[in-house]
């Protein structure tokens, strides 16, 4: 069992909950090698999946998860600008409680709305991403990947690149690799980088370069094309020219390294569709991850007794 | 809380006296006749007179808020100004002044006549405050001479920033002919961008967007140089952030008709506490860092800072039980005030003398306005607030006379509880 009942975030988690969950989510991996790809763990429970902000992976990947495992699933979205008019928050969320239910995950576009979401139903929250503020299921999928790659997690040193600003899967994984004994170097446009990120325990270097030298591996940020023309971001070829991870750029530094990539990509901007391709790439194992990572979440959040796995 | 009618003849007995206006503190009575002061101190006891023993409290006068959104008209759901002025009795108030942002704002002398008319039936003294532009849009300057005379006593678009750094000219030139404050609520909207929190190492954790401490700063350091500039009298409402207290602090070296207030929240919390996502602690401006905090009782103390302001903001549950970025800006704070300040500036944290904490709730405030600060003379009308400056107490629902409950106190152990409250011939019992 987990120490906390909710998964709202990475800040402040214990070390051997994030282990247990990697743990366990790599015996579900091996589930998903099989040919049935299906346990009975939480038969008879009921989860929601609340996606107030559109979604298509992390919600593929958490109803993947949940049919896998054989809970009962429903599903809601609403975009979060029918929610400002009509039904509030709290209706929402009471009304689906009262329908008798487990769990819920859910993706929402303010910090903070998970936990919200806590202090009106008592059933089990997992936050799916809330705005820019955290993303833990990705961060863990990163950090079971990583642990793939390498065998382990202390001691890694793991660039983070791109719009650090606002991404909570870069807050989240700092959280996490912080806690995990990584080492984090973060990359980006200066006006990408919040003043005061350092305070959380990272390096903040603006060459890229430097970075790629540093690194083992190397986890690259989607940057946002609704960014460009705000004056964030001048053009996509400067952010190519100054901070895009092309096959130029690897092939210069003559050096293995991991490439990262939550998704969804632009490819040919913040990363060359040939890097992403490429055998150096780790992005559809992180996707696989995905699904094993977020059944390990469920299964200890939602009925699990201990780590171990159960046999089907 | 409890209000009557005063006795004809009332007896203050046994109290500790504090006179914020002459500096003096002394035990002694105080007689009440028709509601106006008829003795003070060594009072020969009037045959019939109803007694009120204040053994172990503080007898002063009734502190002055300039600062408060009673809401009306327009938004009466929230708070009337016969709710706000129960609120304000509970917190010892007997004088308030309310701002303009109301529905629609208070910009005409008309809307000004309103609130003065309304006002006649309340428990205590209210004083609008006119809008500096009307419909606060920032444009045009409103009627501030006509205003003024049917009762206006400062002019604020508040809530909303004169971003125009002419238009801030032209008001503080005008305003000049009456020779009343002009307070901008300090914020370049620009900076702010979306920001709901104190940008700082809480955001960045929180994801929140932030609002950062120089939003305030440089506003309030444009707003100090026109007022040099124009003569005219600025008061900076509600200071945030340590930036801000260095520019006021300078300037008020070479301008002594610079005014600045601080509200209870800014002194009493910090952003940590934004950690609970609590949207009673979404506020404008934001509140700040630990270090911001420690600078506003450091300003103070030393006199920088010139009184207390609660901006006493009411809004419905539904505007406060929302997502973040949903919920409205501010919270209620006349009932919790002297509870807070009393706890971080006399008790806990800063020594000031109680007797200097009353002077800005009482003379300071009341000075600014040009109200009359001297109320233990006899004849005047009594305004006074009867304390126990030593009682702590855990800050609960109960204790809320708003209409409005969002308040991020519940829970908290204040020290200093307002006993009573007495004012324009009532006396309210906590």
């Amino acid at each position: 069992m987990l120490q906390q009942k909710h998964l709202l975030g990475l800040e402040g988690y214990p070390s051997e909950d994030i282990q247990s969950i990697i743990d366990t989510a790599f015996n579900f991996r091996e589930v998903l090698d099989r040919p049935i790809k299906k346990v009975p763990s939480l038969q008879g429970v009921t989860i929601v999946n609340l996606f107030f902000e559109n979604s298509t992976r992390t919600r593929i990947s958490f109803e993947l998860a949940q049919k896998r495992l054989s809970a009962d699933t429903v599903n809601f979205s609403s975009s979060s600008s029918s929610l400002k008019k009509g039904e509030s928050f709290k209706d929402t969320a009471q009304n689906i409680e009262a329908m008798k239910i487990d769990a819920t995950v859910m993706r929402h576009p303010t910090p903070g709305a998970p936990q919200h979401l806590t202090e009106f139903i008592d059933a089990v929250v997992i936050n799916a991403g809330d705005g820019t503020h955290e993303h833990p299921t990705q961060a863990i999928l990163d950090m079971m990947s990583l642990h793939e790659k390498f065998g382990k997690l202390k001691g890694l040193k793991v660039g983070i690149l791109g719009d650090i600003s606002h991404s909570r899967v870069a807050l989240s994984n700092i959280y996490g690799l912080i806690t995990m004994g990584v080492e984090v170097t973060l990359c980006g446009p200066p006006n990408l980088i919040p003043p005061f990120i350092r305070n959380l325990g990272v390096n903040v270097n603006y060459n890229v370069d430097e970075v790629i030298e540093w690194a083992d591996a190397l986890n690259v940020l989607r940057i946002q094309r609704e960014r460009m023309g705000l004056g964030l971001v001048p053009s996509i070829r400067e952010y190519r020219a100054m901070f895009g991870i092309t096959k130029e750029r690897l092939d210069h530094h003559k050096k293995e390294i991991v490439i990262m990539h939550p998704g969804p990509m632009n490819r040919g901007v913040e990363i060359d569709g040939s890097v992403a391709d490429s055998d150096q790439a780790i992005i559809l194992d992180q996707v696989l991850n995905g699904v094993a990572s977020r059944m390990a979440i469920l299964y200890l959040l939602c009925g699990g007794k201990s780590s171990e796995k159960e046999e089907s | 809380m409890k209000i009557e009618k005063l006795a004809k003849d009332l007896l203050l007995i046994n109290g500790k006296i504090i006179d914020p206006h002459n500096r003096k503190t002394f035990d002694g009575d105080v007689w009440l006749k028709n509601g106006k002061i008829a003795g003070v101190g060594d009072v020969n006891t009037p045959k019939g007179a109803e007694k009120i023993d204040c053994s172990g409290k503080v007898i002063t006068h009734g502190f002055c808020d300039l600062h408060v959104h009673f809401r009306e008209p327009g938004r009466e759901d929230k708070e009337t100004l016969k709710t706000g002025s129960r609120a304000a009795l509970a917190g010892g108030f007997t004088r308030v002044c309310v701002m303009p942002n109301t529905h629609p704002p208070l910009d005409t002398p008309e809307s000004i006549n309103f609130i003065r008319e309304k006002a006649q039936e309340c428990p205590i003294h209210i004083h609008p405050i006119g809008a500096v532009t009307k419909s606060q849009g920032g444009n045009d300057i409103t009627e501030m001479g006509l205003m003024h005379r049917e009762g206006a006593v400062a002019f604020s678009d508040d809530g909303i920033p004169i971003q125009d750094g002419a238009m801030m000219r032209i008001a503080l030139e005008y305003s000049t002919l009456m020779n009343v404050p002009v307070i901008n609520h300090a914020e370049d909207e620009c900076l702010r961008a979306e920001g709901v929190m104190n940008e700082g190492i809480v955001s960045n954790h929180l994801g929140l967007p932030g609002n950062p401490d120089f939003a305030e700063s440089t506003m309030v350091h444009r707003d100090l140089e026109l007022a040099k500039f124009t003569g005219a009298r600025l008061h900076v409402p509600h200071v945030s952030s340590a930036k801000s207290v260095q520019h006021i602090r300078g300037m008020k070296k070479i301008n002594e008709k610079v005014t600045a207030e601080v509200t209870p929240h800014h002194l009493y919390f910090n952003d940590e506490a934004l950690r609970s996502f609590d949207t009673n602690l979404k506020v404008a401006p934001p509140i700040r860092t630990e270090q911001d905090r420690k600078a506003l009782l450091e300003a103070v103390k030393d006199g920088t800072i010139d009184c207390i302001a609660t901006d006493h903001a009411p809004h419905t549950i539904e505007d406060k039980e929302t997502t973040f970025d949903l919920a409205s800006f501010g919270m209620i704070g006349l009932e919790s005030c002297f509870g807070a300040v009393c706890k971080v500036l006399v008790v806990n944290e800063m020594a000031i003398a109680l007797e200097e904490l009353i002077r800005l709730l009482t003379v300071k405030p009341r000075n600014i306005m040009g109200f009359e600060a001297d109320l233990f003379q006899v004849g005047i009308p009594a305004e006074i607030a009867i304390l126990d400056p030593t009682k702590d107490w855990v800050f609960d629902s109960t204790h809320v006379q708003s209409r409005s409950v969002n308040s991020p106190y519940y829970g908290e152990t204040l020290t200093g509880r307002v006993e009573m409250t007495i004012s324009r011939g009532y006396i309210a019992s906590n």
